[in-house]
């Protein structure tokens, strides 16, 4: 079928991608995990039967119905840690532009302006 | 406590008060609000939150001291800049927060200075609803501010009257112990925790405050109580866990 050359070639890519991604502290653990993913769903699009095998062992009816809570599991998760990653990224930057203010030598000091008295402005 | 301290009103404080000014696009307004400052405070430090407007430049000329954000990070994260850079210079006793839009009053910025330099209270808060005020709330945002009272009053239980006046005069361990860690404008309502999480002492003074349709047009929206609602949700559940 059609469908299952699309779908196992889009695994194999996915997967492939992923490899070859950013390093990462746990980068082994998650090229393992990563790997048993890809290889789950080649398998489970190759024998659909699989998925439903598995869905009636845990009380599910359909495979398909698996899969889909799985996926919003696995969404679920994912989005949080992106949210976390995102939030520690934005306080790192609050603190480099804080810094990047605060040592930043200005071009007139105050106290010079500040002791003449009268300031004018001529903007 | 100062001979500077004397209610005259031709005072100038001199590098012991620090007046910070956090700005976003302000370019219109802001060079006058600071001149104003200027005659009656030596030491006025603007933060530009990465204003695109050419602010910095108006402020700079105007003679402040600036601090620029290089990217917008937003109000709270402003003020924090601003509290940052008052506990590196060691001269400064009180910092006092000024909106850079023009609704606040110099006087009431000198009245607050000096309440805050005797050094009996750590915090000086500026009230818009205090019966000397003398200001007129618009209708919805009097609604507005009364529901960030109410709210703020409970999760905090201070017992004051404006819990989002940009206004205040904060004594050096006030600004020590006040960590402002929301960028957004949940940070009004953050400074405000700090006083009883560490025991500071506090004091309202009325001022007044002009609303102009220029500062309508600027302030916060009806809808963006509720982001504040939600921003100091989550951050009281930090603080919980």
């Amino acid at each position: 079928m059609i469908i299952k050359v699309v779908l196992i070639a889009g695994i194999a890519l996915a997967a492939a991608l992923m490899m070859r991604g950013p390093a990462h502290r746990q980068l082994a653990l998650r090229r393992m995990f990563g790997i048993s993913i890809a290889a789950m769903g080649v398998a489970a699009v190759a024998w659909p039967d699989l998925t439903t095998r598995a869905a009636n062992l845990v009380g599910v009816g359909r495979g398909t119905d698996l899969v889909l809570y799985l996926a919003v599991l696995a969404f679920s998760f994912l989005s949080m840690a992106l949210y976390q990653r995102i939030a520690r990224l934005e306080s790192n930057i609050t603190q480099l532009t804080r810094e990047l203010a605060l040592t930043t030598p200005p071009q007139q000091t105050t106290d010079t302006l500040a002791t003449s008295g009268q300031v004018t402005r001529s903007a | 406590m100062h001979a500077t301290t004397s209610p005259v009103p031709g005072t100038r404080f001199g590098p012991e008060v620090c007046v910070l000014v956090p700005m976003y696009n302000e370019v219109t307004v802001v060079g006058s609000v600071i001149e104003e400052l200027l005659q009656h405070f030596s030491h006025v430090v603007c933060v530009d939150d990465g204003s695109t407007d050419g602010s910095s430049a108006v402020a700079r000329q105007a003679g402040a001291r600036v601090l620029r954000h290089p990217v917008n990070l937003g109000a709270g994260a402003a003020m924090r800049t601003g509290f940052e850079y008052v506990l590196r210079d060691p001269r400064v006793q009180v910092a006092v927060t000024c909106d850079a839009d023009g609704q606040h009053r110099v006087v009431d910025a000198v009245r607050l200075a000096q309440r805050a330099l005797v050094g009996d209270v750590d915090v000086v808060l500026g009230s818009r609803f205090l019966a000397d005020s003398n200001t007129s709330v618009p209708g919805a945002r009097r609604l507005l501010l009364k529901a960030a009272t109410v709210f703020t009053r409970l999760t905090t239980r201070l017992d004051i009257t404006d819990t989002h006046n940009g206004l205040r005069a904060f004594g050096r361990r006030a600004v020590e112990c006040t960590d402002v860690t929301l960028r957004g404008m949940a940070h009004a309502s953050q400074v405000l925790a700090a006083i009883p999480e560490h025991g500071l002492s506090y004091v309202e003074e009325p001022v007044h405050i002009a609303y102009t349709e220029y500062s309508l047009g600027k302030g916060q929206r009806g809808l963006n109580a509720f982001n504040i609602l939600c921003d100091l949700a989550v951050h009281q559940m930090r603080i919980a866990r």
